[in-house]
């Protein structure tokens, strides 16, 4: 009995209360969670899949996009990443090397770049399609038409290569921040035993840091090729059109846009309901398209841990 | 390197070094003079003035935080990837100052090569981490084998691993690795060999391989050895130095100096007292 006292506390039954309460919040909060994943997926795909064959990859829409399939959009939506991924990998590399491996230590310039990255991760993505109206098409464009080609509408307009300008620069910050991180994952003493060889900084960099970097980086750029493909907003402005009767063979075309054609669908159909199971199908070919890219991206990442656990 | 000062640093030589190696005594390969290193927390070397000759182990005695490691990185300008650090006064090597601004740096790491504590194999095959080195400049493959195995023989490593080039160098025990280090940079056929206590982690069999290999190896080359053993610098040394809060406190012919110490912290240190 006195040792039952011992251990007995007044307070248990509120406690255990609490306890109750809130494993049973997190809980639901949780549940929620998945639930509306589930509904959410489990929408489109019941009612997208039945419509996804292969003349809906491999044609373009007809009748009003009530009939046809979506392979401009499909094909625009791949080229806008490309050319995207050909600029913003390039330039977020080149920033995080030099954030992490040239600028000296505790470097203002450097404190200034990573204030402004974490700021242009934080900006929405229509304010980005804006700038790139204003910056890219009005300013760069405009002048580019004045100078080269004496006022003839040229660069002037919405094209591909001012979507892909302005999607790099949405996904910059995640190509750097993932690079970063992958450089400062590589030991400090793999960059010594490389100098005190006598190699020289960008001898390190090219034969030690970026081979072990790739992974990351490579993480990184799929990252970033996904959240491209996804977004609608940088480019309604720049360069996605409504509807095109070719395929955007030079820069300065425009181009039809996967994510933009879902948006052009559901506000401008002439038939709402005969668009429907088309815009379900589209929206399913979005989804599997930047899932699998995302899928992409953890599996390299996963070689490549399992690589460097091995020493290779 | 540069000679032609080499009369007027050999006449410079002080006589601190009382003759290991008979009355001939060979030019010095490394000198330093004068040479101080601070960063911002304050002075870590006051004014280290030592040589190191061919043919000759100079070990580095003394606690922790004395300066050792700092002063093995002063020599091939490892602290230059510091930018806390200070260098100040000279080191020569052949006579010719290393901290000139003409110096190439990279080529003098090349002639004065280091091993660390910690055995730092690159993430790569043997043979790559072998020839890391020799690939930055062009070298023909079969030049690049021959110098890689030279030098594995030369650590007592080739015949642990001839089979096995071609392996992750990460495959290799920790002893293993440290021989790779000590091979790797002997692929470079440097002047000066520069050890950071590299036994520091080893079994006792590793340790002895390597002092063995270093025991050969001086014949070609100069040779300064970092230790927390004394142990170690008693049996394997010609001269030994020994250093506290950053000071040279004595060099001696490493029998005399644990025969008998000229100044008693040397006494303390080496009996066990401190440190």
């Amino acid at each position: 009995m006195t040792m039952y006292m011992a251990i007995r506390n007044p307070q248990s039954a509120v406690r255990n209360a609490a306890g109750w309460f809130f494993g049973t919040l997190t809980g639901i909060a949780s549940l929620i969670v998945v639930t509306m994943v589930v509904i959410i997926l489990g929408n489109i795909v019941v009612n997208g899949a039945g419509r996804i064959s292969w003349q809906f990859l491999t044609r373009t829409p007809e009748m009003g996009m009530t009939e046809g399939g979506i392979f401009p959009a499909i094909f625009g939506t791949f080229s806008l990443v490309v050319l995207m991924t050909l600029v913003v990998v390039p330039m977020g590399v080149a920033t995080a090397l030099y954030m992490h491996e040239y600028a000296p230590k505790r470097s203002r310039l450097v404190k200034v770049v990573r204030l402004a990255i974490q700021n242009l991760a934080g900006v929405p993505a229509i304010v980005f399609g804006l700038f790139g109206l204003g910056f890219f098409i009005q300013f760069i464009g405009r002048g580019m038409d004045q100078g080269l080609y004496g006022g003839d509408l040229h660069y002037g307009q919405p094209a591909i290569i001012w979507a892909a300008l302005t999607m790099a620069l949405l996904t910059l910050p995640t190509v750097v921040v993932a690079s970063e991180e992958a450089l400062r994952a590589i030991p400090q003493s793999y960059r010594e035993a490389a100098y005190a060889m006598g190699a020289t900084r960008w001898q390190v960099i090219r034969r030690v840091v970026l081979p072990q970097a790739v992974g990351g980086i490579l993480t990184g750029a799929i990252l970033a090729v996904s959240r491209g493909a996804g977004e609608v907003a940088p480019v309604m402005f720049t360069g996605a059109a409504y509807f095109l009767p070719y395929l955007p063979t030079r820069l300065n075309d425009q181009f039809m846009e996967l994510g933009y054609h879902v948006y052009v669908m559901t506000t401008q159909s002439p038939n709402v309901e005969e668009t429907k199971p088309i815009l379900y199908a589209t929206v399913l070919v979005l989804l599997l398209l930047t899932f699998s890219l995302n899928f992409t991206a953890i599996m390299i990442r996963a070689r490549i841990r399992s690589r460097l656990r091995a020493g290779r | 390197m540069v000679t032609m000062t080499l009369e007027r640093e050999q006449k410079a030589v002080p006589a601190a070094a009382p003759a290991v190696s008979g009355p001939a005594l060979p030019p010095p390969k490394l000198r330093t003079e004068n040479l101080c290193v601070r960063s911002s927390q304050g002075e870590i070397l006051k004014s280290i003035g030592l040589e190191a000759r061919r043919g000759e182990i100079l070990a580095i005695i003394g606690p922790a935080g004395a300066g050792k490691t700092t002063f093995l990185r002063a020599l091939n300008r490892m602290n230059d990837l510091d930018p806390d650090l200070r260098v100040s006064g000279e080191v020569f090597l052949d006579g010719f100052p290393v901290y000139n601004a003409d110096v190439d740096v990279a080529l003098l790491r090349r002639k004065v090569g280091m091993v660390f504590s910690v055995p730092v194999p690159l993430p790569m095959t043997i043979f790559e981490n072998m020839v890391f080195g020799l690939r930055l400049e062009w070298h023909a493959a079969q030049a690049l084998a021959e110098a890689a195995e030279a030098a594995l023989r030369a650590a007592y490593l080739w015949d642990e691993v001839k089979d096995r080039l071609h392996e992750p160098a990460r495959n290799l025990s920790g002893g293993q690795q440290q021989r790779l280090c000590l091979a790797r940079a002997l692929a470079l056929r440097p002047d000066v060999l520069l050890l950071d206590e590299p036994c520091s982690g080893l079994d006792p069999i590793s340790t002895a391989k390597i002092e063995e290999a270093l025991e050969r190896l001086k014949q070609d080359l100069a040779v300064i050895l970092v230790t927390n053993n004394v142990k170690q610098a008693s049996r394997a040394s010609d001269r030994t130095a020994f250093f506290l809060f950053g000071e040279m406190v004595e060099l001696q012919a490493t029998e005399r100096l644990f025969t008998t110490p000229q100044d008693t912290r040397t006494a303390d240190y080496i009996s066990g007292r401190f440190g």
